[in-house]
């Protein structure tokens, strides 16, 4: 097997996975099991994080996307752009190897959650956008005719047509989150697939330890459609 | 023009549109400003950091970088589709032994990360003494994973064409398969072409996995190139503006076919 340079830095770092003195375990997978676990931990802890930042920072860009003034609508049509055409691993790599250059330095585990919000935010925001666009320009005005302000009619009319529209894209930007996270690996972070990708490195029991991480990643982004599926349905308008 | 949220402005609405203007702007200065001066603080700005990039030796080492990229976009987006179609037509299949296993794949692997499908190729292959070349490490998971993506594509735009098409064919003696090839298909490729672009655009995306198999791809050549002058910053960020041209020039093609359909039903409206 040939091994590259980074497979053969990955490897020793694979290696260190071990406490200092403990001998191999022969008995098998299951002795790395705590170490899986702890990876598909921090998979859901990125996932969680980066997806709450991305909804917070995607309902900003939402704002300036529809806000009647032009400049405000052009950053937020300048920041989807960027980072909807950027590769999320340049992104991750620029934040991790080039903000230190200009003292900025982080947490690792800090600095991938930023960079994943900020890139899911930009789909988020698109999602939104289309959401909001997707409820008829006479139920906005309808609402104003009434004399609602603007948060009333927000609270009232727009929001509550608008959200039903974006569960389903909302939930696929979920799952993506979760399968963008496994980008952390290639930044030495050891999530769900960076822990695989070591234990398998010691263990070279590629089959059962890649189809368990396959398996979990499967199981979390059905849990996602499970529930974006119930919430769907429980506020679906029946006309 | 009122939107759904907003009326045409008044004069007070005016105003508060001008004063919103010069805040987004200032904002926006400064926040350049304080970018710039990070910048500037630590010595990235020095012109003798990026006078390397106005020579073309550093361009023809990036832009092969750049052609390896649409290399493997290319070859993976041709075996994505080719694999993708055969997917959704065997998920609309009535043979149920066609449709299961065809679903079973794309709702199993449309949720797979593509770099665990990267680390299978690159460590779990090889132990079964399956160790393919740099550059099919990097296209089979690419492939194996956007295949899905594509089949789904593929699927939406085929159900999107009305029953009735499929019908009038089998109604004027084709055989299922001819219907779906002569009549269906056709007209299904027209309608998911936008959508396909916009897809290659993920994929194109993905290529930056070069990074982790050292496939001399645009971010390794990045890579190789920064850890070579140590120009860190200066070379991710020029490899940054290339994929943003390409890949937004791709997503603007993708906005235009998509307003193209619209474009002929104003037309046909008018005549």
């Amino acid at each position: 097997m040939s091994l590259l340079p980074d497979a053969t830095s990955l490897l020793l770092d694979g290696m260190s996975l071990l406490p200092d003195g403990v001998s191999l375990p022969s008995d098998g997978l299951l002795a790395y099991l705590p170490d899986l676990g702890q990876g598909l931990l921090v998979t859901l802890q990125l996932t969680a994080a980066s997806f709450l930042g991305a909804a917070v920072l995607g309902v900003l860009v939402t704002a300036l996307r529809v806000a009647p003034v032009r400049v405000l609508r052009a950053l937020g049509t300048a920041y989807v752009e960027t980072f909807q055409n950027l590769p999320l691993l340049v992104l991750l790599v620029l934040a991790i190897f080039g903000l230190p250059e200009i003292g900025i330095q982080g947490d690792i585990k800090l600095t991938v959650i930023v960079v994943i919000a900020v890139y899911e935010a930009a789909y988020i925001g698109e999602a939104l956008r289309s959401g909001v666009n997707a409820v008829s320009k006479g139920q906005g005005e309808a609402a104003r005719a009434i004399g609602l302000t603007f948060t009333q009619s927000m609270r009232h009319v727009i929001l509550p047509q608008a959200l039903r529209t974006v569960i389903q894209p909302l939930g696929n930007i979920f799952i993506a989150t979760t399968m963008n996270t496994a980008l952390a690996a290639a930044v030495s972070v050891v999530d769900l697939t960076g822990a695989a990708n070591r234990v398998n490195l010691v263990e070279a029991q590629p089959i059962p330890i890649f189809v368990g991480a396959g398996a979990a990643y499967a199981l979390i982004a059905a849990a996602a459609g499970f529930v974006t599926g119930r919430l769907e349905r429980r506020l679906v308008i029946l006309r | 023009m009122s939107t759904t949220l907003f009326d045409e402005p008044g004069p007070r609405a005016r105003r508060h549109i001008r004063v919103a203007t010069v805040a987004g702007t200032l904002a926006a200065i400064a926040l350049a400003v304080l970018a710039v001066r990070q910048f500037a603080a630590n010595g990235q700005l020095d012109a003798a950091r990026w006078q390397p990039y106005a020579t073309w030796p550093m361009w023809r080492y990036l832009l092969t970088g750049l052609w390896s990229t649409a290399l493997a976009a290319v070859v993976s987006a041709a075996l994505a589709m080719a694999f993708g179609l055969v997917l959704a037509l065997g998920r609309l299949s009535h043979q149920a032994w066609l449709r299961r296993p065809a679903a079973a794949y794309v709702e199993v692997v449309r949720t797979i990360p593509a770099l665990l499908l990267v680390y299978v190729v690159l460590f779990a292959l090889p132990r079964y003494g399956l160790d393919l070349p740099l550059f099919w490490k990097l296209v089979v998971p690419l492939s194996v994973s956007n295949a899905a993506a594509f089949a789904e594509i593929f699927r939406a735009g085929i159900n999107s064409v009305e029953r009735g098409q499929t019908e009038a064919g089998l109604a004027v003696g084709l055989t299922r398969g001819q219907a779906m090839r002569l009549v269906v298909l056709p007209q299904a490729a027209r309608r998911v072409l936008p959508s396909i672009v916009s897809q290659s655009v993920g994929l194109l995306k993905d290529t930056s996995l070069g990074f982790v198999v050292s496939y001399a791809e645009l971010l390794y050549s990045g890579k190789v190139l920064a850890a070579y002058n140590g120009l860190l910053i200066q070379t991710y960020v020029v490899v940054a503006l290339i994929y943003l041209v390409v890949n937004a020039s791709l997503s603007k093609l993708a906005r235009v076919l998509e307003s193209r359909p619209a474009l002929y039903a104003r037309r046909s409206a008018r005549a």
